[in-house]
């Protein structure tokens, strides 16, 4: 399988915004997992998916086994420690009881996830209670306190690398909102002190504590008791905080993963509202089609990268070309030159604001208006004060009146018509659905789109429709195949996750492949249901009547395939291949061969050629 | 004719109503022409003109009538003249007959070609359709234009009307328009027929598809129900991006006496262990590895070939959701479109009936779709009706494709109604914001929408095949400025604004913004760089491209400037660091190649570097260098620049100034004590 280098380097015609999409990894992250081992956080447990009852600590645990392959995934070169509290053994720097950091060889504390530390974390379960246990650190007589310990671990690992080049988070596991609960008063006082401490300290240091607490069924953790302080929220942000007290499994892993992405502005947009009034926009790429990486060429021999270097050739004299390069266009029998410099003036046509031009119903808006995923803005009043609001107004009208806006953006390359809609914020259980704000949507031009449907009219002749039998059977085969619960994102692509999960086997020398389930094929018990088949017997029979076979053809024959094969008769291919005649050939011609033999007709003409020769000589 | 050949007759209506418009179909013409000229160069094209003084073609010859028609062009291969031509059309006095033009095109088509080439044959009709027809020998107009499109139909050619409604003031007759829209529409239901309506420049420009693409199936088998119930269909592209030609590198290394050169440009990839070796590794000594956290993983093509995602191809359903399930900015790609197959009668009433039932109930179907055989990966989209509004149209599915879990970055926004008081509008404001959605109205119930996506054409290619015209001309010639019709797309439409004049007034008064005062410098300046709603573009363009778009390296006439202009940039985060190293590279160059004048560039540049890194909290890179820059002056026995950093106070930055630094704030000055042993030594 070798690689078309065409496709790693792509042609500078290709969108120069496209590299801005795939969210350069410039800034990294440093992230310390920090989990409560207290024996409550074993003792206690909640439902899980499959109404099973699972420990807290298990909930934590499998949130940041999840977490960990997402890291390494997307955003390897953030840097990840896990750290657990209330523990039997130590296992730290400092020295202190009751904190326990967990790693594996080859590691340093705080360093990018490695396969290793996947695995090994991923049977963590099993060998905590050997390995590590579980003891509660806080004690009043000794006055030892594995929370300060904990806090003071972490931001210890943290101190690597400068807080502007990085961002660094704690993210804090714990069932246990009254940490100093059992404590006389007095020292109950000097802990509380102390600890909070502690926490600001480390928040000086630009260091953000986020806390995921666990609920118990009967008694909800209640923030305001220890650690509303400890987080440093005040009224407001506490009652934005408490929805998002997770008791589900599930719940606990979209929080993780919505707080582990740090929201990085794809754009700053300036929104021309009118003539003399623009608002600060920021626009976030907030769907893009994950891949799995580029290639990395390696030395066979050593495994190391290898240097991948590129030149142009004048194919005349075989000198090395400098960039940039004249490009021509062959046109009216001469060749019409361009410089770099003014292709890319052709394409300037505008600054890169977004100009409001008008508003239309959202009806206008056609399924087939899209050309590329959306990109999502929201107002800042960081630059512009008054863009917030202004921002709201439209949004709300919009809304209200059923309406999107029209605009043009000159932030991308062609400039675009985009449609801009405006979505209300969803809710669930589990936070935020879908934020508020407006999303942006890229219109085509004329030229793209293409008229389909004129091609398969047959003027004069009406086409087939549906009866209103057909139509009945129709609509109850579809309420019989109603997704119940239907979420745009609950597929994982399976491709990647196999990409990821051969990764995983041969970076960990693994024998067996973890099986990845490909969740896109259809429910085939659901589609079993003696009710489902039914409605679809029912619906065949009322379009194919008796007959249960398939129609048979009332148009033409396909008559292409059979061309394809007869055609390959017209040259005798052993003889010009003998007499090196092939390339006389078109590469038309060629194929025929090829496709009477069943050989892949891709590539060169050379490439072709030698394939023939090849077969022939067999 | 070939398998992908058009035959094209243009039919250019030159009557004294259309004169105002005719640059413009002139313009759409022309590019029609060239993009011709460049993509189907074996396309043949012919152009009848009426409303002229003169007549002749060849039914007037022959049979008498069809006056006022030209054959401005015979139907022949598409040539260079043929682009200029057209954009010289002859402006003609009399109000034409677009029934007797059309008439006249057909016969070009027909005697050209015969009854072959079914659908390969083109009428392209451009007129305001404002003058009267005549009546016919025999029975009614209406009879004649359904014998006439029956005829067309039958001999497979296709037509398209362009109608230019621009002013639809004072002397036409309704009487007259009416009619002849009636007219227009019997061909639309007798032959494969559309009829555009296009009241701007702007949407003239777009109504006509300059760029003829053959439509390719991408698939063709089975949408599958279940694995007895099986719809036959085809996936097309609905909607693709028209992109640029590829241009060619073109190489002018050849001398010019070698009249075989062809300057044709070769790419070529060597893999080297390192670069500096020029030790090339061969093919079978490379392979391809993944990244995988900090390791990366090798993979060899059996190993991938082995494990990779099988797939088979085949479309499956999986459900049907309402389909207020799917909001509209989930859609990841450019569309497709899913037709049943035209030879399945049944697979056409299967798409039909769930179309329909689709479109009644307001559900849309969710597909699992392979396009071809072994593809890597699947998509799984939603397929929404599409119910066709002409009888002889069947109906169809169009399917976008849905993100996976993995393409979702699910950040938490604060919800607008947590925002303070200040943030949020008030109730008047409110209400002119509404208004402001009412009115700045570009689909008004009683006109045409206004920058419909199908007949907004693409500035940027618009602009390419006119620079490429006029570059053929001349070589240097100049960019040309974007067209007028333009503006309708890049500003708002004057007139619009002007009617709503008072309330967009009433929306600047009530949302005072203003810039932000609490602004660090460095941002402060790309505010001013790109103005809000600022009315001096030009000059607005040339500071954008001084300070933002063109500066990466620190040159040597204004260093400090460069390096101020980098480091501020906000479109990458490598821009710091590379603004650091840029400058550190200049100031190591000004001391090495140092002559006594140069000392005081020296010191503005480290001042200037001092502060960036301040600024940008970065003080290790600068006391790093600023003790490697002392040795170096140490070395070379620059004393006059070790003078300068003690006179000029230059200091390695301390804590106080940066949290980061390990410098205490009274060892700031002390590189002369540091760097005293390796002097001695």
């Amino acid at each position: 399988m070798e690689l078309d280098p065409e496709d790693v380097f792509r042609d500078e015609d290709e969108d120069p915004e496209s590299q801005f999409f795939q969210e350069k990894e410039a800034s990294k992250e440093f992230v310390v997992y920090l989990i409560d081992a207290s024996p409550k956080m074993f003792s206690s447990t909640c439902l899980s998916e499959d109404e099973k009852q699972e420990s807290h600590f298990h909930i934590a645990v499998s949130c940041i086994a999840h977490s960990l392959k997402s890291h390494i995934i997307n955003r390897s070169n953030d840097e990840i420690a896990i750290c657990f509290f209330n523990t039997r053994e130590k296992k730290n720097l400092q020295e202190l009881n009751g904190v326990y950091v967990f790693n594996v060889e080859k590691r340093e504390g705080l360093d990018r996830p490695t396969a290793k530390l996947i695995k090994d974390f991923d049977s963590i379960e099993e060998s905590f209670m050997n390995d590590i246990g579980s003891k509660n650190g806080i004690v009043s007589d000794s006055r030892e306190n594995s929370l300060y310990s904990a806090l003071w671990v972490a931001q210890a690992l943290l101190r690597k690398g400068s807080s502007k080049t990085a961002d660094k988070r704690i993210f804090l596991f714990t069932n246990e909102d009254d940490p100093f609960g059992s404590m006389r008063i007095s020292v109950k006082e000097d802990m509380t002190r102390t600890t909070l401490q502690r926490a600001k300290d480390a928040q000086d240091l630009g260091i953000s504590i986020e806390l995921l607490p666990l609920s118990h069924p009967d008694k909800p953790f209640d923030i305001s008791i220890f650690y509303k302080d400890l987080i440093g929220l005040n009224g407001d942000e506490l009652t934005e905080f408490m929805p998002s007290v997770g008791q589900k499994l599930e719940d606990m892993k979209d929080q993780l993963k919505k707080r582990v992405l740090a929201k990085r502005i794809a754009k700053r947009i300036t929104f021309m509202i009118c003539d003399g009034l623009s608002i600060e926009l920021n626009g976030y790429a907030l769907l893009r089609p994950a891949t799995p990486g580029t290639i990395t060429w390696l030395d066979s021999t050593t495994n190391l990268p290898i240097k991948v270097e590129r030149s142009y050739v004048c194919a005349d004299t075989g000198a090395i070309m400098q960039e940039p390069i004249q490009r021509i266009q062959p046109y009216k029998n001469q060749n019409v030159m361009f410089t770099a410099a003014e292709l890319s003036e052709v394409k300037k046509i505008t600054t890169g604001h977004l100009k409001l031009l008008g508003f239309k119903p959202l009806s206008c808006l056609k399924d087939y208006h899209n050309m590329k995923p959306s990109t999502f803005l929201y107002p800042s009043d960081k630059e512009v004060i008054g863009s917030t609001r202004a921002f709201i107004a439209l949004h709300r009208s919009m809304l209200q009146l059923g309406r999107f806006a029209v605009a043009f953006y000159g932030g991308t390359t062609p400039p675009r018509l985009v449609a801009l809609v405006a979505q209300d914020e969803i809710e669930s259980d589990g936070g935020q659905v879908e934020p508020p704000g407006i999303n942006m949507i890229y219109l085509p031009y004329s030229n793209d789109i293409r008229d389909i449907d004129e091609l398969h009219s047959k003027p004069g002749v009406a086409a087939p429709r549906a009866s209103e039998d057909q139509l009945k059977k129709a609509s109850a085969l579809m309420r019989r195949l109603e997704l119940k619960d239907f979420s745009v994102c609950q597929f994982a692509n399976p491709a990647l996750q196999k990409h990821y999960a051969i990764l995983q086997a041969i970076a960990l020398d693994e024998e067996q492949l973890r099986e990845t389930r490909d969740e896109t094929l259809p429910d085939e018990d659901g589609m079993n249901r003696p009710g489902v088949v039914k409605a679809i017997e029912e619906f065949k029979e009322s379009i194919y009547g008796d007959d249960p076979e398939e129609e048979s053809d009332s148009g033409a024959k396909e008559k292409s395939r059979k061309r394809k094969a007869a055609d390959a008769g017209d040259y005798d291919f052993v003889e010009l291949a003998k007499t090196g005649k092939l390339k006389d050939l078109t590469v038309v011609e060629l194929k025929t061969y090829l496709t009477a033999n069943n050989l892949p007709v891709g590539g060169k003409k050379d490439a072709l050629i030698n394939r023939i020769l090849a077969h022939v000589s067999k | 004719m070939a398998r992908n050949r058009e035959g094209l007759v243009l039919l250019v209506d030159v009557g004294p109503a259309m004169h105002s418009v005719l640059p413009d179909v002139e313009k759409t013409c022309s590019l029609l022409m060239q993009k011709k000229l460049i993509h189907n160069r074996f396309d043949e094209v012919g152009i009848v003109l009426f409303g002229t003084q003169e007549t002749e073609n060849e039914l007037a010859r022959d049979i008498g009538g069809y006056e006022n028609v030209v054959v401005f062009r015979n139907i022949k291969v598409v040539d260079e003249l043929v682009v200029d031509s057209v954009k010289r059309l002859p402006r003609g006095p009399v109000a034409g007959d677009f029934l007797d033009a059309l008439i006249v095109g057909m016969d070009m088509l027909i005697k050209m070609y015969g009854a072959g080439q079914r659908g390969k044959k083109r009428l392209c009709l451009i007129t305001n359709a404002a003058s009267p027809t005549k009546d016919p020998f025999e029975g009614t107009k209406d009879e004649q234009v359904s014998t006439i499109a029956v005829k067309m139909a039958a001999e497979g050619i296709k037509m398209e009307s362009i109608v230019m409604r621009a002013n639809a003031s004072g002397d036409v007759d309704e009487k007259i328009i009416e009619e002849n829209d009636h007219l227009l529409s019997l061909f639309s239901s007798n032959a494969i027929a559309k009829t555009v309506y296009v009241d701007s420049p702007l949407s003239l420009l777009g109504s006509l598809k300059t760029r003829r693409v053959a439509p390719v199936t991408l698939f063709r088998g089975d949408l599958e129900i279940n694995p007895t119930m099986k719809i036959k269909v085809w996936v097309y592209k609905k909607v693709a991006e028209e992109r640029l030609p590829t241009l060619k590198m073109y190489s002018d290394k050849a001398p010019p006496s070698d009249k075989f050169a062809k300057h044709e440009v070769t790419i070529d990839y060597d893999y080297k262990v390192t670069e500096e070796t020029s030790e090339v590794i061969a093919p079978e000594e490379r392979i391809k590895g993944f990244r995988y956290g900090p390791h990366v993983i090798p993979i060899s093509p059996d190993e991938m070939e082995t494990l990779k995602f099988k797939t088979e191809k085949g479309m499956k359903l999986l459900g049907f959701t309402d389909a207020s399930n799917i909001l509209r900015h989930y859609y990841m790609k450019d569309v497709n479109i899913v037709v049943p197959d035209p030879s399945k009668e049944k697979s056409v009433i299967a798409v039909s009936a769930f179309a329909r039932e689709m479109k009644q109930a307001n559900k849309v179907a969710i597909v699992r779709c392979v396009w071809r055989n072994g593809q890597g990966n699947v998509v799984v989209g939603v397929l929404t009706p599409n119910v066709s509004e002409r009888d002889d149209t069947p109906d169809s599915f169009y399917f976008n494709v849905l993100p996976f879990a993995e393409d979702i970055r699910e950040f938490p926004f604060p919800s607008f109604s947590r925002f303070p008081a200040s943030w949020k509008p008030d109730e008047q404001q409110q209400a002119v914001a509404d208004n402001l959605v009412k009115m700045l109205d570009l689909a008004p119930s009683l006109k045409e929408e206004v920058l419909k996506p199908e007949l907004t054409p693409n500035p940027v290619l618009q602009r390419f095949y006119e620079y490429l015209e006029l570059k053929s001309r001349s070589t240097d010639a100049a960019l040309p400025p974007m067209d007028e019709a333009f503006k309708r797309i890049m500003e708002q439409d004057p007139e619009l604004s002007s009617t709503n004049k008072s309330i967009a007034d009433a929306f600047r008064g009530s949302f005072e913004v203003k810039e932000n005062p609490k602004l660090r410098k460095a941002s402060k300046r790309m505010l001013r760089d790109k103005p809000a709603g600022s009315d001096d573009e030009d000059n607005h363009m040339i500071t954008y491209n001084a300070t933002e778009n063109n500066v990466d390296t620190v040159g040597d006439a204004n260093p400090v400037q460069d390096f101020e202009a980098i480091i501020s940039r906000r479109d990458g985060n490598d821009w710091i660091d590379r603004a650091i190293s840029e400058m550190k590279k200049r100031i190591v160059k000004l001391v090495e190649d140092s002559t006594t004048d140069e000392g005081d560039k020296v010191l503005e540049c480290l001042l200037a570097l001092r502060k960036g890194c301040v600024l940008e909290q970065e003080p290790k890179q600068f006391n790093e260098f600023l003790n490697h820059l002392h040795e170096l002056c140490q070395e070379r026995k620059l004393s006059h620049i070790l003078e300068d950093f003690t006179s000029k106070k230059i200091t390695m930055i301390p804590k106080s100034e940066a949290a980061d630094s390990d410098v205490a704030d009274e060892k700031a000055d002390d590189l002369t004590v540091k760097q005293e042993p390796k002097l001695e030594s």
